[in-house]
């Protein structure tokens, strides 16, 4: 049994600041609800990156405070925001001709499971009692030119999300081109995924074991 | 003349009838027309459709409906929300019918409907379970799924301004659904905060022209 408390494991933070190293000047990206709009904290200053909010904003601020807040100015989470000078507003089908249209030049997503062709699961468990909710996942899956996904590299039980083929409910087929993990950041490519780089303390062989998958180096 | 200005609230929804298809904008609570929401469920109509990003949250707006019983399927992307529980206890008693479909298939079935289209194939939802049953075709190399077009008996928006022939402004995110559900229904009745005089309004800044909405009503309103 390796010993995984050697490994420095990546936190959000982290993850969040690898993502934003991909992320060139000029892009215009969609954050997926939850951890991936974490990654807005951590935009550098000396790049224009422009953010696009499924309901309607491209441009948009931070989350708004105080008098800032808004009811009618909300992000695709429902949070109160604010636009950036330079904000542009417009409707739902404007929006995710955005999105379809493969105008969006990079999504991050969260997901339960990519597999080694890029397939995505990451709307439903299929717990039948949870309620099915798909939003704009479906979507911005498919249309936007770079899909990336940030998620734990395991599950709380200690299985690889990296599989051979995805178990849970589809999202789509051979979408993500890149997976950014609390232990590595690994590329799908035609060949297969290729470990980019991975977390101090942990050897590619150890990467490769807990991945389940197989991982093709980098460097080699 | 053309006045499309309605009295109060009551009047805008008072021919509703029971079964009816209804659209209505909002993403959470931005957008949402919750007035007359409110007032369609003072009116009573029953064994409603209704179409939205959502399926309601907390007690008002959509949720209203949804707890009094008076909607028998939802149509939307998202019914899943901080504060909702009326649509999540009705879904598992099997007492709501529930029609998922991919966020910006939504919109884009919504966008053709008002459009005179008849439906389109999209990449979007292919292979997954949302697919099943849907005809598929292969497009420039790539596989797509048929999605049919949406209309509707009548579509509840909110805006910000109108004026007498229907004209209307939307402010920040609360536009959402707004411009493409007034296309797309037989009846539009929109809900706005202020209503100007004709001409009061920058024909540059106009939304929604004034052919797609039937019916402007003050959301302070009351009968």
């Amino acid at each position: 049994m390796m010993d995984l408390s050697k490994i420095k494991k990546r936190s959000t933070a982290d993850i969040a600041k690898r993502i934003v190293q991909d992320i060139p000047d000029g892009a215009h990206v969609n954050l997926g609800i939850g951890q991936p709009m974490s990654i807005s904290n951590y935009l550098p200053s000396d790049r224009e990156i422009l953010l696009h909010s499924e309901n309607g904003l491209l441009g948009m601020g931070p989350l708004a405070q105080g008098d800032e807040i808004d009811e009618e100015l909300v992000n695709a989470g429902k949070q109160p925001v604010t636009m950036l000078p330079g904000a542009s507003l417009c409707h739902h089908a404007d929006s995710f001709v955005m999105i379809r249209g493969g105008h969006i030049d990079i999504c991050v997503l969260g997901a339960f499971q990519v597999s080694i062709k890029g397939d995505i699961a990451n709307w439903r468990t299929g717990d039948p009692k949870a309620i099915p909710a798909v939003g704009g996942a479906m979507d911005l899956a498919l249309g936007a030119k770079k899909l990336f996904v940030m998620m734990e590299h395991l599950t709380k039980s200690g299985e690889s999300k990296l599989v051979k083929k995805c178990t849970y409910p589809l999202t789509a087929l051979e979408a993500v081109d890149c997976i950014y993990t609390d232990l590595a950041t690994i590329a799908v490519t035609p060949n297969g995924l290729v470990a980019i780089d991975w977390a101090d303390g942990l050897t590619f062989e150890e990467l490769q074991e807990l991945s389940g998958v197989p991982l093709i180096r980098a460097d080699k | 003349m053309i006045q499309k200005e309605v009295k109060n609230l009551a009047e805008a929804v008072s021919d509703i009838p029971d079964g009816s298809a209804i659209l209505s904008s909002g993403f959470g609570g931005a957008g949402l027309p919750t007035q007359l929401l409110e007032a369609l469920y003072e009116q009573g109509a029953k064994n409603l459709t209704l179409i939205s990003n959502n399926a309601g949250s907390g007690t008002n707006g959509i949720a209203k409906l949804v707890i009094a019983g008076r909607i028998k399927k939802m149509i939307c992307s998202f019914p899943r929300q901080k504060e909702e529980w009326a649509f999540d206890d009705l879904y598992r008693a099997g007492k709501i019918e529930l029609e998922l479909v991919p966020q910006g298939t939504l919109a884009e079935r919504i966008r053709a409907g008002g459009a005179g289209i008849g439906g389109f194939y999209t990449p979007t939802g292919y292979g997954t379970e949302l697919a099943n049953g849907k005809d598929t075709r292969v497009i420039d190399g790539v596989n797509h799924i048929f999605e049919k077009a949406i209309k509707a008996d009548f579509a509840l928006i909110k805006a910000d301004k109108g004026d007498r022939w229907g004209n209307l402004t939307y402010r920040g995110t609360g536009r959402n659904f707004g411009p493409i559900m007034a296309t797309a229904a037989r009846c539009t009745i929109a809900q706005v905060k202020e209503i100007v005089e004709l001409g009061a309004l920058d024909p540059e800044v106009v939304v929604t022209p004034g052919i797609f909405v039937q019916r402007v009503v003050l959301a302070g309103s009351k009968s």
